[in-house]
């Protein structure tokens, strides 16, 4: 157990060593790799932060639900009362239709349309906010409200919801899509950078294999180089997500106070660092894999 | 300690390097192989360590067929075995320590154990104080002893060495020998393939013509 560590000590020392011997090279491997990753990582930095705006602004969606006009205020009550213990619906708000009138009239541009009515043209209301705000759940909450006597019409406040949910879909599904696409190229060049080491330590690896080495043995100092690779890019990846996330922050930050909203763009979170780390050194280990498995057969029967 | 019984190996296109080899080396015995460039030797000594396969008969190191051990058994004959290259295949961008030393990484020595063997075998071979330095800074006599120094570091019960003393001059070829010599001494099976068996006085020959013995 204990010689098991210290040959993995062993390959991983050699390949930091090998990587350390051509600086210029690597740090231009590590840039490319880093650029590869730094694309889906910016994507899910911006996903997080669009969700994490939608959860902040606080609107969740709401469902309005409007009497018939001239109907009792007892109708109203009877339905709020309803919905108070109705299963789903998280929280209740009566608008009296005297109260929306006030509220409407003291909202500047509408005044004087209302005041040349002859009568209140709003009807009592409720405004219902639901304890699942999923718009398929919301959907069938307005459905069953629809059916209720006197109520003349169920607003689903749900076109944004959609808006929102089908962009940060659409926004997953691209990271993801470009996260396979760029995943796959970090793969291919580390088999192409691990089969140029297969080459440049071919003596080394004939060598060894004379002396007793066991196939897992020579494998090992590549496979470690193809994790630092793999990890490596993604640090660089990490830092230039960073640099960007701190150089767009002022120019968001000024446009999203235009639409009113507090926007503080966020870095990659610990959750999403760790992933990003932790699937580079995993794809630059099955790059140097699938190089060893074709490389070093071609080797042997050369 | 190694046995060939009808052993002959054919590469293609139908060119036998060595037919119907029949001989036994017992333990602690010290032979030389002899003959013409092209009789066969490194052939022999390759079977031996399994860098080949026989395409007939049996070669067997230690009572182990070893012309049909499959490839992940390979590693642990040749750790038994120590081999010294005709073309040395030293490391050169390692040093003299660390060329010496890869053996028993691989064999998977504590360093500490190991770093002392990789001393007492440069002893051995009289490159001490060379440790630190690079085989290219080697005259081709010094590159020799380290090559041995690789080979017997181990502490191999079987000890092959071709064209050891090819490219030295007449000194330092006799120094080589020399350090066979005294592995033979301690215990170890010597099989060496020559064109100096002069070199050798004591050991036994076979000689080797166009992949035949000859008696």
């Amino acid at each position: 157990m204990k010689v098991w560590l210290l040959q993995h000590r062993d390959a991983a020392l050699l390949a930091l060593r090998r990587m350390a011997g051509a600086p210029v090279n690597n740090l231009l491997s590590l840039l490319a790799i880093g650029v590869a990753l730094a694309l889906p990582a910016g994507g899910q930095m911006l996903v997080a932060n669009t969700l994490h705006l939608a959860g902040t602004t606080s609107a969740a969606p709401q469902i309005s639900i409007f009497m018939a006009a001239g109907v009792e205020r007892r109708a109203a009550t009877e339905i709020e009362t309803r919905l108070a213990r109705y299963g789903g619906v998280k929280q209740v708000q009566f608008l009296a239709r005297e109260d929306t009138l006030a509220r409407m009239k003291a909202s500047g541009g509408l005044r004087d349309v209302i005041e040349a009515l002859p009568a209140n043209p709003f009807p009592d209301a409720l405004v219902v906010t639901a304890s699942d705000d999923r718009p398929e759940a919301m959907e069938k909450l307005a459905a069953e409200f629809r059916q209720w006597p006197k109520v003349e019409h169920v607003q689903l406040d749900s076109a944004w919801v959609r808006r929102l949910d089908a962009l940060v879909r659409l926004g997953r599904t691209a990271t993801l899509l470009l996260g396979a696409l760029l995943g796959a190229g970090l793969i291919a060049i580390c088999f192409s950078i691990i089969r140029m080491q297969i080459l440049t330590y071919r003596s080394e690896i004939e060598v060894s294999e004379l002396l007793g080495a066991t196939d897992g043995f020579i494998q090992r100092p590549f496979l470690y180089y193809g994790v630092l690779l793999g990890l490596g890019g993604g640090a660089v990846a990490w830092l230039l997500v960073a640099a960007a996330a701190i150089w767009l922050r002022a120019p968001l930050g000024e446009l999203a106070r235009l639409y009113d909203l507090t926007l503080v763009l966020q870095m990659l979170d610990a959750r999403d660092s760790a992933l990003l780390l932790g699937l580079g050194s995993a794809l630059g280990w099955l790059g140097a894999m699938i190089s060893l498995k074709q490389h070093l057969r071609q080797f042997r029967s050369a | 300690m190694i046995r060939f019984d009808r052993v002959s190996k054919r590469y293609p296109p139908g060119l036998d390097a060595l037919s119907d080899l029949s001989f036994e080396v017992a333990e602690r015995e010290m032979v030389v192989l002899s003959g013409h460039s092209g009789a066969g030797k490194s052939t022999l000594l390759k079977l031996i360590a399994a860098m080949e396969r026989p395409t007939g008969g049996a070669v067997l190191v230690g009572g182990q067929n070893v012309g049909g051990l499959p490839r992940p058994a390979l590693p642990y004959l040749r750790r038994r075995i120590g081999m010294v290259f005709q073309d040395q295949k030293l490391l050169f961008d390692r040093n003299v320590f660390e060329n010496v030393m890869l053996p028993l990484s691989i064999a998977g020595f504590p360093p500490r154990d190991a770093a002392q063997r990789v001393r007492a075998a440069l002893d051995k071979v009289g490159l001490g104080s060379r440790e630190k330095a690079l085989p290219i800074m080697l005259s081709g006599g010094e590159q020799q002893r380290l090559a041995i120094a690789r080979a017997v570091v181990g502490r191999p019960s079987l000890l092959l060495a071709d064209e050891p003393t090819a490219h030295l001059d007449s000194e330092t070829a006799s120094d080589v020998a020399r350090i066979f010599h005294e592995f033979h001494q301690v215990g170890v099976t010597v099989l060496i393939a020559t064109y100096a068996g002069e070199l050798f006085p004591s050991a036994r020959t076979l000689r080797l013509d166009h992949g035949r013995l000859l008696a």
